[in-house]
């Protein structure tokens, strides 16, 4: 079964996933990884503000706020689907 | 807890008599200083808390809205040494900042302080030695303050504070800072540091190649030429090859050297959100 790679901003609240790519270059990069955010890490969706961005995700064991031009950067797979493919 | 091999000194910082001594909380009194000492660390560390602790001060800490958005100074006397104390905001990193933590950035490259301590966060540490690693690359006077040791032993985590205090060649000091355990240690180590007792080793990167070196080499003198007396040109000069907006701007209007009174300044402004 092919992995359904998404970006993070579709990801539906409480879904973990794993980070695939980071489609961004120069500062914009860096600032993600800066937050924690690498190809590997565990990231899940846990609450949007009122108007729905920004919105905040677990990483590595803190909320970190995204707003939805930077998670449309973020591909990721969730977290069943890559284990069901082992 | 093994501090005694990263600060012999310290060996009787412990017992509270001897602390009463050796700590003469100042409050807002920061004059004549022997040392300006930053707190700095990833956001909600406990950078505030060490900041009451030592200072006697009222810091608002706690979550938002206790998160620190401006810097606040402190003083104590610790050994007959008078120190001011910086409080910054919690910062992720010094490379990619938001708003709020460019008023922490600017004052750990550009306020020139004696020590830097980083508070990091004992439970989320591969996280919290982003910061750490990025700060050694500028300064080899660092403190590592490792706190929430208790949340810590709370999660069954163990921290090998000695084998990191080796790794990263800078003192470690576990500390529940909450309950003011390890801060007679982490004066000790402050103090060390700060006179140049205790000669760090700070853990850096070395990866460029020859050809980009050359160039930030070059950058550099002229940096230095142009700025005199400004600290840390090597790593603007860094910046500058990467293209980093907001310093090509500060260098083209030659604000670079007063980005530190800079920081006062933007500490009026309202706290953004977290991060990004
Ligand atoms: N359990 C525990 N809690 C602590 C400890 N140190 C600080 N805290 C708590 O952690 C929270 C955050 O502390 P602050 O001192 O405000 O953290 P900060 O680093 O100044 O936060 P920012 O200014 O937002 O970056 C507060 O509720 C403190 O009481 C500790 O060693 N153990
Ligand atoms: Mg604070």
């Amino acid at each position: 079964m092919a992995v359904t790679v998404q970006t993070l901003d579709t990801l539906a609240p409480g879904q973990k996933a794993v980070v695939k790519d980071l489609a961004v270059e120069g500062l914009e990069r860096r600032r993600l990884m800066d937050l924690g955010i690498l190809p590997g890490t565990v990231i899940e969706p846990e609450l949007k503000s009122p108007l729905g961005d920004p919105t905040a995700y677990l990483v590595r064991g803190t909320l970190i706020a995204l707003r939805r031009e930077q998670a449309r950067h973020i591909h990721v797979v969730p977290l069943e689907e890559e284990q069901d493919e082992h | 807890m093994n501090t005694d091999a990263v600060m012999p000194k310290a060996a009787c910082a412990t017992c509270s008599l001897a602390q009463n001594a050796r700590l003469i909380k100042l409050g807002i009194e920061t004059g004549g200083w022997d040392y300006v000492v930053a707190l700095a660390g990833n956001p909600n560390t406990g950078k505030s808390t060490v900041f009451n602790a030592v200072t006697g001060l009222r810091q608002h800490t706690g979550n938002w809205p206790g998160k620190t958005v401006t810097r606040a100074e402190g003083g104590f006397i610790y050994d007959g040494k008078r120190y001011k104390l910086v409080d910054l905001p919690g910062t992720y990193s010094l490379l990619s900042t938001s708003v709020d933590e460019e008023i922490a950035r600017d004052f750990i490259l550009f306020g020139q302080p004696h020590v830097t301590v980083v508070v990091v966060d004992a439970t989320r540490l591969e996280r919290n030695l982003n910061l750490v690693l990025q700060i050694l690359e500028i300064t080899d006077r660092v403190v590592v303050c490792l706190n929430l040791m208790d949340e810590a032993e709370r999660h069954g985590i163990k921290v090998d504070d000695r084998a990191l205090a080796r790794d990263l060649g800078v003192p470690v000091v576990p500390t529940v800072a909450r309950r003011g355990e390890g801060i007679p240690e982490l004066l000790a180590a402050i103090a060390q540091v700060a006179s140049g007792e205790y000669a760090t080793r700070p853990h850096r990167i070395r990866h460029l190649d020859p050809e980009v070196g050359q160039a930030v080499e070059r950058l550099t003198r002229e940096i230095e030429k142009t700025f005199k007396g400004l600290p840390n040109a090597r790593w603007v000069a860094m910046r500058l090859l990467e293209g980093d907006e907001r310093i090509i701007e500060a260098v083209r209007k030659h604000e670079l050297g007063e980005l530190a009174p800079a920081a006062e300044m933007a500490s009026t402004m309202q706290p953004a959100l977290e991060t990004a």
